[in-house]
């Protein structure tokens, strides 16, 4: 069955074109790389599939059933999680309390205390159960974006939408948040990831779509995408860069 | 983390019925006054800190609930004969509904825009109430004195008051820590953090607010009636003073918003300075004015408060400061 399906979807913002008839298909348990320029729609992508921004034209069905225009808290209950490109935080929460927050609200809508419980998993999980008690605003880059990781699993949603989650890391932090995906991945869930890390993303994903301009000019497995010559004057620029990035780790 | 086990509410829950016990247990008529008011003011704070301090809307004009609650209680007691009781539930629930009314309608904006609303609720409702013959319009309503009559007179009356009161501002801080330690209470803490965060987290923020609005509105409600009980009168002035509000934010603000104890001691701590200010030649006139630069400088150098200060400052004492 297909976790996520998006057909059609045009988004306008005043005369700009930010997403151009976007479609394509999201069979469940893939690892999706969604990746092209700055300004090319990637996270008006992720907005208008998570309810954020409803789209003027086209639908969006979120495990067969159509969610277009449904709200966010709606999407979140039907099981779809996501990671925010620039932190978000609940500062003056804990760390479990964020974590709690996901675990609360999202598809499996638990109690307190089992939610605590699995707070604790996740966290453990993501490797934060050291800061679980300290207020997430005193938590650093790396760590915060751990925190939106973790707060999205929580949820244990189906379908889980990673805003650049890499960007702004170390190499070694980088690594161990390509394990964690990936350990995301082993569980079942479903993922679509913004990326810029180019190694990363090439590596991780099952199938990339580029964008630019808001139009789809490239799917794919990521041998095909990075030899696509469209791909490589829009986004990739080098054509022997490509080769080298799949080398590479 | 069992939230019964929380020492800092037995302290605070102590603490209050002491206050609350002192001038009952020495018989005192006029020091029942002063520590009516206290009461009143902790249970108002307490109330309002649900959507201020949990759910970080800051609502300017909350004292509309308190004088629609008392008007309602006051006409249903002297024109209808209603007892006490009926219009302490009546008065509640006008003050809830019109907060949920409110909330489907004014609680999608955010920061400024809603506190700018709430000011111009309070007054349209003061314009209103002012031309509303059943209300007795601008003269108010003026309580039938045989009323006090069903409850053992004028003075007896006055100490069942109080006692309600007593009963209600414990009820209210133990309230406060249950929706603190709830799921709905982190629904609306989350909220304050980023609104837009919880929603993606798939807390529902429309029902969450307005539920909140309304949690926030009905003790205010009731307290209305049984304060404008007591007093004996009513006048659309009085009722919807927008500088009553004003003090109430002060209050939170001072003790710590967002927290259990916060209103409480902000509540304690500000009655204490009106009293005195208020008996103090060179401050009698003025004591508004103390109140606003005292808010002033809460902003400017502790925003979160007495409560929020030491918690940060000590974090041992977290467990003990709710």
């Amino acid at each position: 069955m297909n976790v996520l399906q998006v057909s059609g979807v045009c988004k306008r913002f005043g005369g700009l074109h930010a997403l151009s008839n976007v479609t394509f298909d999201m069979p469940e348990g893939q690892i999706l790389g969604l990746i092209g320029p700055n300004g090319a729609g990637k996270t008006t992508l992720f907005n208008v599939i998570d309810g954020v921004y409803p789209p003027e034209q086209g639908q969006v069905f979120f495990r067969g059933q159509d969610v277009t225009g449904a709200k966010p808290y709606r999407l979140a209950r039907l099981g779809l999680a996501r990671t925010h490109q620039i932190v978000r935080p609940l500062n003056d929460l804990s760390v479990r309390e964020n974590v709690m927050v996901g675990a609360c609200f999202g598809r499996q809508g638990l109690g307190l205390h089992e939610a605590a419980k699995t707070a604790d998993e996740v966290l453990a999980f993501v490797r934060l159960e050291a800061r679980a008690a300290q207020l997430a605003g005193s938590l650093n880059v790396a760590q915060k974006k751990r925190l939106e990781m973790a707060r999205a699993l929580a949820a244990r949603p189906y379908l889980l939408l990673l805003d650049e989650v890499l960007a702004g890391l170390n190499p070694s932090e980088i690594t161990a948040m390509v394990e964690i995906i990936r350990a995301i991945r082993a569980q079942g869930v479903s993922v679509i990831i913004i990326e810029h890390v180019m190694h990363a993303v090439m590596n991780v994903s099952d199938r990339l779509i580029v964008l630019d301009y808001g139009q789809q000019i490239a799917e794919g497995t990521p041998q095909e995408v990075s030899a696509n010559p469209r791909v490589i004057e829009a986004y990739l620029g080098d054509p022997k860069l490509a080769e080298r990035l799949l080398a590479s780790t | 983390m069992n939230p019964w086990r929380h020492p800092g509410l037995w302290i605070t829950l102590a603490l209050t019925l002491g206050l609350g016990l002192w001038p009952v247990v020495l018989q005192k008529a006029a020091l029942r006054e002063t520590i009516f008011t206290i009461l009143l003011s902790v249970a108002l704070a307490s109330s309002l800190n649900i959507i201020l301090g949990y759910a970080g809307y800051i609502s300017f004009g909350h004292v509309v609930f308190f004088g629609l609650g008392g008007y309602v209680g006051l006409y249903l007691m002297n024109t209808l004969g209603l007892s006490l009781w009926v219009a302490l539930l009546a008065g509640g629930l006008a003050a809830a509904l019109l907060a949920f009314l409110l909330g489907k309608a004014i609680l999608r904006l955010r920061g400024a825009y809603f506190a700018l609303a709430t000011i111009g609720v309070n007054e349209a409702m003061r314009a209103f109430i002012n031309n509303f013959a059943p209300f007795g319009g601008a003269t108010g309503i003026s309580l039938n004195f045989k009323v006090y009559q069903a409850y053992g007179g004028a003075a007896n009356a006055l100490w069942l008051v109080y006692t309600i009161l007593l009963v209600t501002t414990l009820a209210m801080i133990l309230i406060s820590h249950i929706v603190k330690n709830s799921k709905f209470g982190l629904g609306l803490m989350a909220i304050r953090e980023d609104e837009d965060a919880a929603e993606v987290m798939g807390v529902i923020t429309p029902n969450a607010k307005t539920w909140a609005y309304v949690l926030s509105a009905v003790l205010p409600g009731m307290l209305g009636v049984l304060f404008y009980f007591k007093n004996g009168n009513i006048e659309p002035g009085d009722a919807f003073r927008l500088s009553s509000s004003i003090e109430l934010l002060v209050m939170i603000m001072l003790g710590g918003a967002g927290t259990v104890l916060g209103p409480v001691i902000g509540a304690a701590g500000y009655q204490a300075l009106r009293g005195f200010l208020l008996t103090n030649a060179l401050f009698k006139n003025i004591q508004l004015s103390v109140a606003g630069i005292l808010l002033l400088l809460i902003i400017l150098f502790i925003p979160v408060g007495a409560v929020g200060w030491l918690r940060r400052r000590f974090p041992a004492l977290r467990r003990l400061l709710p």
